[in-house]
């Protein structure tokens, strides 16, 4: 049976209603990542998978009380730990890392019954647009191998898209979930800020870093959602977040954001955007504009608060401790120095260059505390301009996935294919991606991103219903 | 040339919480290697820091201690640099908005010394040099400790006023909870900057700074040694560099450690990982509740209201127990002035030293014996044989002087009476009375003999002065 497009509940209801077995589910996606190797999705199949469906399975046989993902299959960014087993960050520096605890979203996913079948590629320490810069080397397009899968959660994205897991995990700092799932084809969302616990996530901007689920439908993003969602008592930045209510009114408004209306106006995905416009006005929504101010200021600030927080985040991993030592030092300093410039790759020492810089005296007012005050003007612009609409939509990127190595020496390039994601990263807005278009020249998916007031996911959800195209997946 | 020495301390004190600053393990001094530890403190990736209320409360304690405005907005920021001990390579400080701002206490002569801060962080671990072969071992348990760091204005002129200064936070810092500040265990460090200046010149000269000085002792010697190198730099026509130089206590001298040139840039940001904390009225008040009357306060009221003499104040206020049972002493039996001899000479002598220091006797029991020689019921030399035997036998004061048969019950007209005997039968002796300071023993241990030891030395003086002159 091919379980890749079967809808999450009904995995969870064959499964307990022994319809089908978690191992034979288990086994099936397994199967599918190794036939699929040449993606490079998959950085490693856990070798405890098969055993603990087999677990599942034996207890519903006995009889017990099972929960809601019970022997669903789901595969983790490797940013993310699982006690004892390897988690990279897809960085030579951390390759024979072996987790000594598990991150509290994977204890929500395995107390629910899940079981981790294994750890999908990224950008090095979740830093790139693109999936290639892991040591693992490019995880490809699902729907195209000659071209990016996107970043940095590609492998996750990758793995939905090729149907090797229901359920992929990944991270979003400032589009990493939503640019990935644009270029496969499938659902992906950054929660409002605090929604899923960062504890156990290796951490790239703390103050924007938020895990969320990708998953083939909307549905499916809902029902992981709900799950990761909570409070944690290990994160002090979590929130109590119901993900709000839907439908609480018979029509939404729809908000256009002004300011970045001219540059869509340019894209060549814009006959698909203003088509789903219209479709949004025949279903009897309001569309308007809205203006955001400094919107187009959010890239500028994003590239500078993250790397300052990366700089320091990144400072732990020194050859002193977990991260491999360099065989050349011999002095403190040396371990400090060879250790690192071994250890990261070329974008992560770009960016800790970049956050040492912002961070250091002299730069620190013109640069930290100037993006720290924009960053709370753009909050207060967005309550403003939500004030008037309920959800703003954009693309979620420029384009469709680009060639691989296209942009790969041009990292102001890559930077620029976080312009619309980023914004709801600074102000911790949820946004969602929903394959919305195919490029008319590449059949390429292109994704329609979903913005948010705080807590108010369901109403995403609800919204991208109209848009959603499922068809897109199978292209 | 003469020169005025300026001086500014920063002072790190190991707050007593049950749990790290930012995890929960345990606050324990001298477990075994990397015991208390978690993923937390020892900076394993993806975890998150949780603030301890108690080590924020205990900061707030020591702010109003110290007279200090509490801010109602303050901020932990991370305090990157690289180090082994430093398990995240960086360390949560405070720096833009500390807890505590301003404040100062007076010292002996009046002046007062002011603070310019008191804030919250954690402590590092601690590197074990092992040797050559088997190289530098890392121990993560003090990792997370919480610690205030108390920063001073430049504000001291030389080692004796460091010292008292030092002696008076230890005091305050152990007397209100809040820290032990066990020295010899790293439990309070002082960093000394110094400078000197031409005499009653405004410009302050250039500074150095000493780091992790654990003992009063190398506090003031480091001083009064930088004090002199630094004249000695000037008198010859030299510049003093702004550098960090290290104390050797052995040597008894210090040697540059970091130039600063070589000096880090800490690059401080707002922690993202913790909310910016709000600190209510209420916050405040609930810290204010648990302060006790401080040391100084106490000593005043001791030396003022109660005429005993300073070094017994002094001694009283030594601990916070000893001050306590005092004072519950005074509030049975008002006479602070015999409660204070009492305890100072005679309790204090049969209580050994140490940590947890207790009384063997309770304040009920003490005063009972203090007001039963006061009021002549017992001499007191019983009084003391009551005290030891209360201590040993569990029974009240009154009981055990009536079953050792020790309450005076010699009337003054008895002992007058052998008075006049004592005359009959020693005229001589009452004649040398006035000259000879010996006879009054002499009439005392008369009395004492026909009385088997029961009069009471007071009375027989009272007498002896009244009939014999």
């Amino acid at each position: 049976m091919d379980y890749s497009k079967v809808k999450i509940c009904d995995l969870v209801k064959g499964i307990k209603d022994k319809t089908f077995s978690s191992e034979s589910v288990v086994k099936f996606f397994i199967d599918k990542i190794e036939k699929n190797k040449e993606y490079n999705a998959v950085i490693e199949v856990f070798s405890d998978a098969i055993d603990k469906a087999k677990e599942v399975d034996s207890k519903i046989l006995n009889g017990e009380k099972l929960g809601l993902l019970a022997g669903v299959p789901v595969i983790i960014k490797d940013n993310i730990l699982a006690k004892g087993k390897k988690a990279s960050c897809a960085s030579a520096f951390l390759k024979d890392f072996v987790s000594p605890y598990s991150a509290t979203i994977v204890k929500k996913l395995e107390n629910e019954g899940a079981i981790i079948i294994a750890r999908a590629n990224m950008d090095e320490f979740a830093m790139g647009g693109s999936c290639e810069k892991s040591v693992y080397g490019a995880t490809l397009n699902s729907k195209d191998k000659t071209r990016v899968a996107g970043g940095s959660s590609g492998g996750s994205a990758v793995s939905v898209g090729l149907g090797l897991c229901p359920i992929a995990i990944g991270t979003d700092t400032g589009g990493s979930i939503r640019q990935p799932s644009s270029f496969n084809g499938v659902v992906g969302i950054k929660p409002t800020y605090g929604t899923v616990s960062r504890y156990g996530i290796v951490a790239f901007a703390s103050s924007t870093d938020q895990a969320g689920p990708i998953t083939r439908t909307i549905e499916d993003n809902e029902y992981v959602l709900e799950i990761l969602a909570g409070k944690d008592e290990n994160d002090q930045t979590s929130i109590e977040n119901d993900l709000g209510e839907k439908l609480i009114k018979d029509k939404y408004t729809i908000g256009l954001c002004k300011e970045l209306m001219d540059k869509i106006k340019q894209l060549p995905q814009y006959a698909c955007f203003n088509k789903t416009i219209e479709s949004l006005k025949q279903n009897g929504f309001d569309v308007k504009e809205v203006s955001v101010p400094h919107i187009a200021n959010s890239l500028a600030c994003y590239y500078i608060l993250s790397p300052a927080e990366a700089t320091s985040n990144l400072a732990r991993f020194d050859g002193v401790k977990y991260t491999s030592r360099s065989k050349e030092a011999t002095t403190l300093e040396e371990i400090y120095v060879k250790s690192r410039s071994e250890g990261f790759g070329d974008e992560v020492k770009r960016r800790i260059m970049l956050g040492n810089f912002v961070l250091s005296s002299g730069y620190f007012d013109a640069y930290y505390k100037r993006a720290k005050k924009l960053q709370v003007l753009l909050k207060k612009e967005f309550e403003s301009a939500f004030s008037y609409c309920d959800v703003i939509i954009t693309p979620t990127t420029p384009g469709k996935a680009f060639k691989l190595g296209e942009k790969s020496l041009d990292p102001v390039s890559m930077y620029l294919e976080d312009l619309f994601t980023v914004p709801a990263s600074i102000v911790g807005i949820p946004a969602l991606s929903v394959p919305y278009g195919k490029d008319e020249d590449s059949n390429m998916p292109l994704g329609l991103q979903l913005m948010g007031k705080n807590n108010s996911e369901k109403v995403l959800y609800d919204v991208a219903k109209y848009v959603f195209k499922e068809e897109i997946y199978g292209i | 040339m003469e020169y005025d020495v300026v001086i500014g301390l920063e002072i790190h004190a190991e707050l007593k919480t049950n749990t790290k600053v930012f995890c929960s393990c345990k606050n324990e001094f001298g477990a075994g290697h990397n015991k208390n530890t978690c993923p937390v403190c020892t900076g394993m990736p993806g975890a998150l820091p949780i603030i301890n209320k108690r080590a924020v409360e205990l900061c707030i304690k020591a702010g109003l201690c110290f007279g200090c405005q509490i801010n109602e907005y303050a901020v932990m920021e991370r305090k990157n640099y690289f180090y082994p001990d430093l398990s995240k390579a960086y360390q949560i400080s405070q720096l833009v908005y500390p807890i505590c701002l301003n404040g100062g206490i007076t010292l002996e002569n009046g002046e007062f010394k002011a603070l310019n801060r008191i804030h919250l962080e954690e402590d590092a671990g601690k590197l074990n040099h092992i040797s050559r072969a088997v190289g530098t071992l890392v121990d993560y348990n003090r990792g997370g400790t919480p610690l205030i760091e108390i920063v001073t204005e430049p504000v001291f002129h030389s080692a004796e006023e460091v010292d008292e200064f030092l002696k008076k936070i230890r005091e305050a810092l152990i007397f209100a909870d809040i820290a032990n500040c066990k020295m010899e265990q790293g439990g309070m460090r002082c960093d000394v900057n110094l400078s000197l200046k031409p005499q009653g010149s405004d410009k302050l000269g250039t500074r150095t700074e000493m780091k992790n000085l654990n003992s009063f002792k190398s506090v003031f010697r480091a001083i009064n040694y930088e004090i002199e190198r630094q004249k000695e730099v000037l008198e010859n026509r030299g510049v003093v560099l702004q550098e960090t130089r290290k104390w050797d206590d052995n040597l008894g001298e210090n040697f540059t450690m970091r130039s600063k040139e070589e000096a880090q840039d800490y690059r401080y940001f707002p922690d993202p990982d913790i909310l910016p904390m709000i600190i209510t009225r209420e916050d405040i008040e609930k810290v204010k509740a648990e302060i006790p009357t401080l040391p100084q306060t106490r000593r005043n009221t001791y030396i003022n209201d109660y005429q005993i003499s300073k070094p017994d104040a002094l001694i009283l206020t030594s601990s916070k127990y000893i001050s306590d049972y005092f004072e519950n002493c005074v509030k049975i039996y008002n006479n602070p002035k015999k409660i204070s001899n009492w305890i100072v000479t005679d309790v204090l002598r049969i209580v050994k030293d140490g940590e947890d220091l207790t009384f063997p006797i309770n304040e009920k029991d003490l005063t009972t014996i203090i007001q039963m020689v006061e009021d002549k019921k017992l001499t007191k030399s019983n009084g003391l044989i009551v005290m030891e035997k209360v201590i040993s036998s569990n029974k009240n004061p009154e009981q055990i002087a009536k079953e050792m048969n020790l309450i005076s019950s010699i009337t003054e007209e008895q002992i007058a009476k052998i008075l006049e005997q004592f005359k009959l039968e020693n005229p001589k002796a009452v004649q040398d009375l006035k000259t000879d300071p010996k006879v009054i023993s002499f009439i005392i241990g008369y009395v004492m003999k026909n009385t088997q030891g029961k009069a009471n030395g007071a009375i027989v003086k009272q007498l002896v002065d009244k009939m014999f002159n």
